[in-house]
């Protein structure tokens, strides 16, 4: 294999037309060093701005002095709330219709937050002058757990907001049927109850977060470079704030070092650098450290929940039930759909079919970073389905069975689908057991427990677990959902040039998951037009179609279908230029991967490349019809779109110390139709890793002053590639009904699913200890705890 | 103060502040940004160039304790328009996807390789350890060195063709 393969460009031979394991097209430029991202970029004239921020969780501003670092000489300007509020900015929306301080003026609310915001020539002056700002705080008790946000005589910390007497964050939410439940769960045989706490954690992409705005005061258009995974949404909202028509401002995303969530959200230093630029004329560039990533951008989960579930004696699950307790932090900015504050949790129920089931939830402020979906969560859906696949497993002790067997007996069956679940989710295709048994036979699950229970009979702490998942990914249909008033549809353009060659534009943009491989592909698929001919257009504004973006795996399902439907478009037209071609009626054509034949004449016919010339070219049209060959849609998704998935997690615990080591990890996913296996694998891995990262290590902690404790990558830690395993990876297909190729999400699948199959093997390892549930991260010291009998309770 | 780096074969002659960051000094040098940066605390790797062959953390070094020595970064990679085995591992495996950490894997793999010719899979885990990889789960990164090892195996080596 290894002699064969020939320098870049890949053979000819290895490019499909349509799908298949296409190598990426965007690797030439990153394997050479030559990817564009954001701190790669130098405009002429640059400045630099650095950030203020806050030592304190909770204090009230006494007074803000700037003039040591304005008489830096390298400094251009100095911007606190102050300056800010003369224009009206001081505070901006958040994604969720709650505001955040851009710079804070009366009091800071979370470790971290924007104070002052300086401008210099460069990098190291802009930093070394934030030093020189005095700030003088008068602390305020902080408010750093969930639970004590609750509290009568807690402090409060939305005072901005005229009237607020308490810390709700949103008003409290609900699914399912309450009664209904209620009545279930009081006859059935048995219940298992729980509080399972998903701690906060952070996407932390290698790339921190950052912007470079270029204002021009002469034409009145603001450039902005930011990697960001929705720029058209990011394009809408600085118009609304800066009083810009849209056309007036181009985003700009090159290439992102990863996103992961952590890139959807609008960051008070991107306001900053915009402001600047708009008032010095100049380009004005922010970048964040890692410190500063983790401690002020988009973090994920912080869900404290009540499980419980409901069954009968043998093994039916009629039921479950949740009561939840969100932390967002000090502002509300978590992305999700205006209708559902609390995403899409309300999958909750999981993959089984159901009597019952019902969800409460409330939000509070705290005195802690906003933020709250980031970090590959479909939504909310991480913490649903780590919920239900770890009670599952409470309830599988709970009956002495087999987990794999309780599964098994409550799936929703294949003929169920388009399945409803009781919160009201319409599940539009799975085959549930096929996947569960596969994950089954390609772990060889019967040997594991068979060796498992030799090992444990000498002492070896070994741990199996399991789960299964379903996901709700592509949002989505717009009668459903918006973000900030904007409909959740993704435009697509195409257009294929008089030689054949092409060009779609895409309003997602890639922050990794080689859309200009896979989208390619699509249109080729479609077209027949060779992949290496089609270029992919994103990211930029001024050259893509309006829509949502990439996030919550909703790329595929969405913009994939998009990109289908505008070259069945192409195709449609090409198809009526071919019958003017060959002089037979468009009825009598048939289409073979990019030609046009004549029915039961195979010599008679036309190549896409051909029509594409006269589609431009001299001779006539057929009569209607005008030039040219290009096409645009705005897909509009019926419904989303339901990947799942089974997973196996193989655990060996150290007795002597507590420390986990992940043996095996097997996962089979079915996202419907696979466009590029190769990519879906990647993403698979790399989804694997996060959960295995969340299980065992992942944590932003705070001290009870709300200092936090996670504020570099020593304290916040990520698994190198010493802490996974040789991931096993392997699918089923069930096509999506309604997508136009049957596709479904997969970005995120596998962060959703692996956590609970890594915690399940760890507390199955600590059976004999009689564990029931321990809480994520499982460290060595959170294991020993739980080996010494006392389980740290959830925070 | 002035410094002079040897930076992929060429001198790179620069007035810089004393305590600038040798990772800074490479990316100020009009063509070498693929030498990335992703944290503070020299943990993500993103920076990893060879300096005198041995894969170093370039966060980690003032560019003033580089003088006189000698730095390949990804860009030096690729000789005469072909590509090091490790740069088309990884695009044969799959072992990137948003690229950022990508330039600091492939210097510490090629840094592997130069030292040991055929490494297991938990030597090139141990290699590529001292960087950290958000997008790929690392197995794909595993497969490209194990892909560039092999290459490089099935190579007429230069002293063989003499013989
Ligand atoms: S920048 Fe992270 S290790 Fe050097
Ligand atoms: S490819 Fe994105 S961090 Fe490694």
């Amino acid at each position: 294999m290894a002699t064969t393969v020939e320098n870049l460009p890949s053979a000819e031979h290895e490019r499909p037309i349509g799908f298949g394991r296409l190598k990426r097209k965007e690797d030439a430029r990153f394997i050479r060093g030559q990817g564009r991202y954001l701190d790669d970029i130098r405009l002429p004239g640059m400045l630099h701005g650095a950030i203020l921020r806050s030592p304190f969780a909770h204090a009230r501003i006494v007074s803000i002095d700037t003039s040591r670092a304005l008489a830096h000489p390298d400094v251009a300007a100095v911007m606190t709330a102050k300056d800010l509020e003369t224009l009206g900015l001081a505070w901006m929306p958040t994604i969720s219709y709650d505001t955040q301080a851009v710079l804070a003026g009366d009091k800071v609310r979370f470790q971290g937050q924007e104070v002052a915001f300086v401008i210099a020539t460069n990098e190291y002056s802009a930093r070394d002058a934030l030093a020189l700002i005095e700030v003088e705080y008068d602390p305020l008790p902080p408010v750093v757990n969930a639970r004590r946000a609750l509290d009568p005589d807690a402090p409060i910390i939305r005072d901005d907001k005229p009237g607020k007497t308490d810390n709700l964050a949103t008003p409290t939410w609900e699914a399912g049927d309450e009664d209904a439940t209620e009545r279930v769960f009081a006859d059935a045989d048995v219940v298992a109850t729980r509080d399972v706490m998903y701690q906060r954690v952070h996407p932390s992409p290698i790339e921190t977060c950052g912007i470079i705005a270029d204002f021009n005061p002469q034409t009145g258009q603001l450039d902005i470079y930011n990697g960001n995974q929705a720029p058209h949404v990011h394009r809408t909202a600085y118009a609304h704030v800066a009083g810009l028509a849209e056309h007036k401002i181009r985003i700009m995303c090159n290439d992102i070092g990863g996103g992961f969530g952590n890139k959807v959200p609008i960051y008070p230093g991107y306001v900053c650098a915009i402001v600047a630029s708009l008032v010095l004329h100049k380009p004005v560039k922010w970048m964040e450290d890692r410190s500063e990533n983790l401690i002020s951008t988009g973090f994920a989960r912080d869900y404290l929940m009540r499980g419980e579930i409901a069954a009968t004696r043998d093994g039916k699950i009629l039921a479950v039930r949740t009561n939840v307790l969100a932390d967002h932090g000090a502002f509300n900015g978590t992305a999700a759909p205006v209708k559902y504050p609390a995403g899409f949790f309300g999958v909750f129920t999981g993959s089984y079919d159901l009597e019952a089931a019902y969800c409460h939830m409330t939000a509070v402020y705290t005195n802690k970073a906003p933020g709250g979906v980031a970090y590959a969560c479909s939504f909310r859906i991480t913490e649903a389905v780590y919920l239900v696949e770890r009670m599952v497993d409470v309830l599988a002790r709970e009956l002495d069975m087999d987990p794999a067997e309780l599964r098994l007996r409550n799936l929703i069956r294949p003929e169920q689908f388009p399945y409803t679940t009781k919160t009201g989710w319409v599940y539009d295709s799975g085959e549930y057991e096929r996947a569960l048994r596969l994950s089954m036979e390609t772990a060889g699950y019967e040997d594991l427990r068979k060796e498992q229970a030799e090992r444990r009979a000498r002492g070896e702490l070994m741990g199996i677990g399991l789960s299964f998942f379903t996901e709700a990914v592509g949002a989505g249909p717009r009668k459903d959902m918006d973000i900030l008033g904007l409909g959740m549809a993704d435009g697509c353009e195409l257009t294929v040039h008089p030689t054949g060659k092409a060009v779609v534009r895409l309003s997602v943009q890639t922050q990794g998951q080689g859309h200009e491989t896979t989208f390619a592909q699509i249109v080729a698929e479609e077209l027949g037009i060779p992949p290496a001919d089609i270029e992919v257009v994103h990211g930029d504004t001024d050259q893509t179609p309006f829509g949502l973006g990439t996030y919550g795996s909703r790329s595929t399902p969405v913009s994939g279908a998009a990109a289908a439907m505008v070259a069945r478009k192409v195709r449609d037209k090409a198809r009526i230029i071919a019958s003017g071609m060959l002089e037979v009626s468009v009825a009598d054509l048939e289409w073979e991967k990019g030609a046009f034949q004549v029915k039961g004449d195979p010599t008679r016919s036309v190549t896409i490349q051909d029509v594409a010339m006269r589609a431009y070219g001299a001779g006539d049209l057929p009569e209607g019809v005008e030039g040219g060959l290009q096409a645009e849609v705005c897909y509009n998704p019926e419904n989303l779109t339901y990947p799942f998935g089974a997973y196996i997690c193989v655990v060996d615990v150290d007795p002597g110390t507590g420390a986990v080591k992940v043996r095996k990890f097997v996962a089979i996913d079915d996202c419907g139709t696979r466009i590029n296996e190769m990519i879906i694998e990647g993403q698979v891995h790399g989804g694997l890793t996060d959960g295995v990262g969340m299980a065992l290590m992942e944590m932003i902690a705070f001290d009870e002053d709300g200092n936090c404790l996670s504020a570099s990558l020593m304290d916040y830690l990520i698994p190198t590639a010493l802490e996974v395993p040789d991931w096993q990876t392997g699918h089923t297909v069930t096509p999506s009904p309604h997508h136009p190729i049957g596709a479904k999400g997969i970005g995120e699948s596998a962060t959703v699913g692996s956590p609970p199959a890594v915690v399940n093997a760890i507390v199955d390892a600590l059976a004999p200890f009689g564990i029931r549930h321990a809480d994520m991260p499982l460290t060595p010291s959170r294991v020993w705890d739980a080996m010494q009998g006392h389980p740290l309770p959830p925070v | 103060m002035e410094i002079s780096i040897r930076i992929n074969g060429e001198t790179v002659t620069r007035d810089v502040p004393p305590q600038t960051l040798l990772v800074h000094f490479i990316r100020d040098t009009p063509g070498l940004t693929g030498t990335h940066w992703g944290c503070d605390t020299s943990n993500c790797g993103a920076c990893i160039v060879q300096i005198d062959g041995r894969a170093v953390k370039s966060c980690t070094q003032l560019a003033a304790m580089v003088e006189g020595h000698e730095v390949r970064t990804v860009e030096g990679l690729e000789v005469n328009g072909v590509l090091d085995p490790i740069q088309q591992g990884f695009h044969e495996q799959h072992a990137l996807h948003c690229g950022f950490c990508t330039p600091g894997m492939m210097m510490a793999s090629r840094s592997l390789l130069d030292e040991n010719a055929n490494p297991t899979d938990q030597e090139i885990r141990v290699a590529i350890s001292g960087g950290i990889c958000r997008c790929t789960g690392y197995k794909n990164i595993v497969a490209a060195v194990r892909w560039a090892a092999e290459y490089e195996a099935a190579q007429p080596s230069p002293t063989k063709q003499e013989v």
